[in-house]
């Protein structure tokens, strides 16, 4: 009964995996990484659409953090926007529909040595992944989490999304949708993000600085970006848009973003509302609550190998 | 209990030496009723003999009856026993519900506060020898107090420990430890309540019990319940990582990995639901570590999508699923095997996983430590597959050697040159995977994926690459099965009929298979513990028999054949191979298995 037909057994790392550790290198003899080094698979996106944007400038931001290859993390769920990681010449992960959050919260919590950039779309984060995204901000698990919302299911050609505006016509409400959109801002907020931010693809410098800002948070930072979907909802966000004759109005500097009242009155305002920082505060991480508990613990038991630590408990349940 | 009974007094009881007791405890939820099972199987595993207990709880949170079966035997115990010897009642309702279980002739130990001499049947009083003790105002006499129950547990325990001369000092040290760190008066006052029904002059008792000493069984025992052993088993493996949802009966596991994970850098987190929890675990898993997530009943269902996902990606992953009785929210706190096909099958697509089922307390142990195994090596999930039954169920076993079993399974993040996870050539066929934070020299990057993909997990529509992909999913596991032993028959390898457990089903199918040699009868029986793949070779070993026959506890479906025997059947063609099967929520008791088979070969 003791007998185990699979011990333990050191792992190869692969056929392919040369044998042979790689010299180390000094950070001094790395090169930034350039556009061409991060751009993996050419995005399967349509022509015009928005999120062609948002990883042109997820690289800038890569380049301008001087991030190498390995510390970048990209996760993803499904649609078109998830498709982001296959773009990106690092690691990623492109999990199932709606998960993504927790998935990346597995990843942050247990390697806190890496930032885990989460992208996907309106459907993904606030439909079917809803209670992942309420959950994972008020935990506050320390990662960055771009929607980029487009108000319209894409991937399956144009079906209604939670945030659809009242009236838009889809093939699953061809009168238009009556439901209530999301308001993702405001939903934010109230679930306990600790960094809230909003943006619009069509603004390349404040998508970046967004961005910038957010993986320097200490904690949840979520960023809604304006996507258009040329394909299905074309037009939806030329209110935002300067060269559209709409008005891309940023959060003034006299708000304050630690006051959460104010954020949230500010993300009531009517279409199509402001943007920038709404809410920033400081509050414990998990990651950080969850190092206490080991830390406290590790404390306790330092000196010991992990079977001298079982040891004890076992010793208790003679 | 074998010893015959004696002439003997109240006055001057006789002795009796037994080599084995059965005894059931019954009453209601919130009466510690698990605590006197607790210190028997305990008290057991520190002497020499064997233990194994059964235990069933309410679904309620408070209230309801509850039951705590324990069989102490000096011999090998295989089963927590059919029939009890003596039955410990506190109510009327647990007297009435459980009597049925005792032996002809067996001791009815009751509470005469609850249940009134006067109310018992007179054919009762011919059948069985009642012992009435007024359990609950003795209780409040012996620790004064305020008049509730609260103690009367471990009064009980004293009577026990006289009726079977129970070591004394051992208990009062098991008592003290149970107790130790809260306010000292609690201690005292359990010793004193323990004290008080040692010594409680048992008027109408007219037998008393000693266990003959039993073989030594050499060396130390723990003792712990299945589902502790699974826990500590996962940390033994070197699993740092879980996440979880509450659900019984799987919840305490994701208590102790909680409690415990910490103290080696470790943690376990807590999810909003049971999708969250596996995605969590699995995203831990592509971390570096091998991740642990579980559930029963609905939780499992909830989780197939993302246990597709690791298939396809060909994560690690450790899924323990603890079966109660379903579909839906069935019964939670029965014991049913009915989870065999969602183990292996659940979810749409092709998606092999592996399937380990542990057979009794200390095989959750040294399983959890070989699924981590398996799924490493493999780079697959493994479906960890533990009942109600093994669950709840406390045995001793002997002293795992941790020094040599604890293993540290820390990722490797050294860079590499370049690094293909998904390499069709590789010579094990077997997918490996870098941990994000490595760095790969020749700047090509893996992407981990629920698409089919290439060799570098980019998304691909080639028919030519999904038949490989699908091809090199399954052939690994293929390979597993080659590594697997195939099963030892137990009994004779050739002869009339053959039974096949897995999972809880080993013991009394181990136990039937003494019965009937004892009487005879060229009965013999076989485990399978590796669901999927099934080992190799098990052909041979059903050719010994004229019959073939599955026990499990499901049901017989629409073609008259349970879970395992269907997925036998559809293996070997095999039409020898039939079903023993049922679904009342409780265990193969050794006289049902015996009376299917008559019937089935009669």
């Amino acid at each position: 009964m003791s007998e185990m037909a699979i011990p333990f057994s050191p792992l190869t790392r692969g056929a392919n995996t040369n044998a042979t550790p790689l010299p180390p290198l000094l950070e001094v003899d790395r090169k930034p990484l350039t556009k061409k080094d991060v751009a993996a698979d050419h995005p399967t996106w349509c022509p015009g659409c928005g999120d062609f944007s948002v990883l042109a400038l997820y690289f800038k931001l890569i380049e301008k953090r001087k991030l190498h290859h390995e510390k970048i993390t990209t996760v993803a769920g499904i649609g078109c926007s998830s498709r982001f990681p296959y773009f990106v010449q690092a690691h990623g992960a492109h999990f199932i529909h709606g998960r993504a959050l927790p998935f990346a919260s597995g990843v942050a919590l247990s390697r806190p040595d890496l930032h885990v950039c989460v992208f996907g779309g309106d459907g993904d984060a606030f439909s079917i992944g809803g209670n992942h995204f309420s959950h994972t901000a008020r935990k506050n698990v320390k990662l960055s989490y771009v929607v980029m919302d487009n108000q319209v299911y894409g991937l399956t050609k144009n079906q209604t999304s939670p945030t659809s505006p009242v009236g838009y016509k889809s093939k699953t409400d061809i009168w238009g949708s009556n439901d209530r959109p999301i308001n993702p801002i405001k939903q934010a907020i109230s679930a306990g993000a600790t960094f809230v931010a909003r943006t619009s693809a069509t603004n390349p410098n404040h998508v970046l600085a967004m961005m910038d800002q957010a993986m320097d948070h200490d904690g949840f930072s979520f960023i809604q970006c304006l996507s258009e979907c040329v394909e299905f909802h074309p037009g939806a966000f030329d209110a935002a848009t300067p060269r559209k004759g709409g008005v891309f109005a940023e959060i003034s500097k006299e708000h304050d973003v630690t006051d959460e009242y104010a954020a949230y009155r500010l993300a009531d305002e009517p279409w199509p509302g402001q943007f920038g920082v709404f809410y920033k505060t400081q509050r414990p991480t998990k990651n950080a609550n969850e190092a206490k508990i080991i830390s406290d613990y590790r404390a306790k038991t330092a000196g010991q190998a992990d079977w001298q630590i079982l040891q004890k408990s076992f010793d208790r349940l003679k | 209990m074998s010893a015959v009974a004696s002439a003997g007094t109240a006055s001057q009881p006789a002795v009796h030496q037994i080599s084995e007791a059965v005894i059931r405890i019954a009453g209601n939820s919130q009466d510690g009723i698990q605590a006197i099972g607790g210190f028997l199987a305990r008290l057991a595993g520190r002497s020499e003999q064997e233990v194994m207990t059964f235990m069933t709880i309410p679904s309620t949170i408070s209230g309801g009856p509850s039951i705590f079966q324990v069989r102490i035997g000096s011999g090998e115990v295989l089963s927590a026993g059919d029939d009890a010897d003596m039955l410990l009642a506190f109510y009327d309702h647990s007297y009435l519900a459980h009597l049925g279980s005792l032996k002809p002739g067996g001791i009815v130990l009751y509470d005469s506060d609850h249940l009134k001499p006067e109310n018992i049947p007179a054919e009762n009083l011919t059948k069985y020898r009642h012992v009435g003790v007024p359990i609950s105002s003795l209780t409040v006499e012996a620790i004064g107090g305020t008049g509730r129950d609260k103690g009367k547990n471990v009064f009980a325990l004293g009577l026990i420990a006289k009726m079977f001369d129970l070591n004394v000092p051992k208990l009062h040290r098991l008592l003290t430890e149970r107790f130790a760190g809260k306010d000292p008066k609690i201690a005292e006052t359990a010793l004193n309540a323990f004290n008080f029904g040692y010594n409680h002059q048992l008027a109408t008792a007219t037998e008393l019990f000693q266990f003959t000493v039993g073989q030594n069984v050499g060396k130390s025992q723990v003792v712990m319940n299945g589902n502790e052993a699974i826990a500590w088993g996962l940390i033994a493996a070197g699993v740092r990582f879980g996440a979880g949802y509450p659900i019984t009966p799987w919840s305490d596991i994701m208590e102790l990995l909680r409690r415990e994970l910490p103290k080696y850098g470790g943690q376990f987190q807590q999810c909003e639901d049971e999708i969250a929890s596996v995605s969590m675990a699995i995203g831990a898993s592509w971390g570096g570590g091998v991740a642990v997530t579980g559930s029963s009943g609905p939780g499992i269902s909830l989780k197939t999508e993302a246990i597709g996902w690791a298939s396809m990606a060909e994560m690690p992953l450790i899924v323990v699923n603890i079966q109660r009785g379903g579909p839906s929210t069935g019964m939670p706190t029965s014991i049913e095997q009915s989870d065999l096909n969602i183990s292996c099958f659940g979810g749409h697509g092709d998606s092999p996983r592996v399937v380990i089922a542990p057979s009794t307390v200390e095989d959750c142990f040294y399983s959890a430590i070989e699924a981590v195994n398996i799924a490493r090596k493999y780079s697959t999930p493994v479906m960890l597959v533990s009942d109600q039954g093994i669950a709840t169920r406390i045995e001793a076993f002997p002293e795992p050697d941790l020094k040599s079993l604890v293993q540290d399974i820390s990722p490797d993040l050294s860079p590499v040159t370049e690094h293909k996870p998904y390499d069709l050539s590789a010579p094990d066929g077997v997918t490996r995977h870098l941990a994000p934070g490595t760095r790969i020299g020749n700047g090509k990057y893996p992407v981990v994926t629920g698409l089919e993909h290439d060799e570098l997990g980019h998304p691909t529509g080639s028919p030519k690459l999904h038949v490989a992909m699908v091809a090199k999913r399954r052939n690994k596991l293929k390979k597993l099965a080659t590594e697997l032993p195939t099963p030892k028959v137990y009994g004779p390898s050739e002869g009339q009929v053959l039974l096949v457990s897995w999972g809880s089903t080993q013991g009394p199918t181990q136990e039937a298979v003494k019965l009937a040699r004892a009487n005879g009868q060229a009965i013999s029986a076989v485990h399978i513990k590796y669901l999927n793949p099934l080992p190799n070779g098990l052909e041979n070993v059903f050719a010994g028999f004229q019959h073939v026959f599955v026990v499990e506890l499901n049901d017989e479906g629409l073609y008259g054949i349970g879970q395992l025997g269907a997925l036998l059947r559809g293996r070997y063609a095999d039409p020898r191979i039939r079903g023993i099967t049922k679904t009342d929520g409780l265990t193969w008791k050794v006289k049902e298995i015996l009376d299917r088979v008559s019937q089935l070969t009669r």
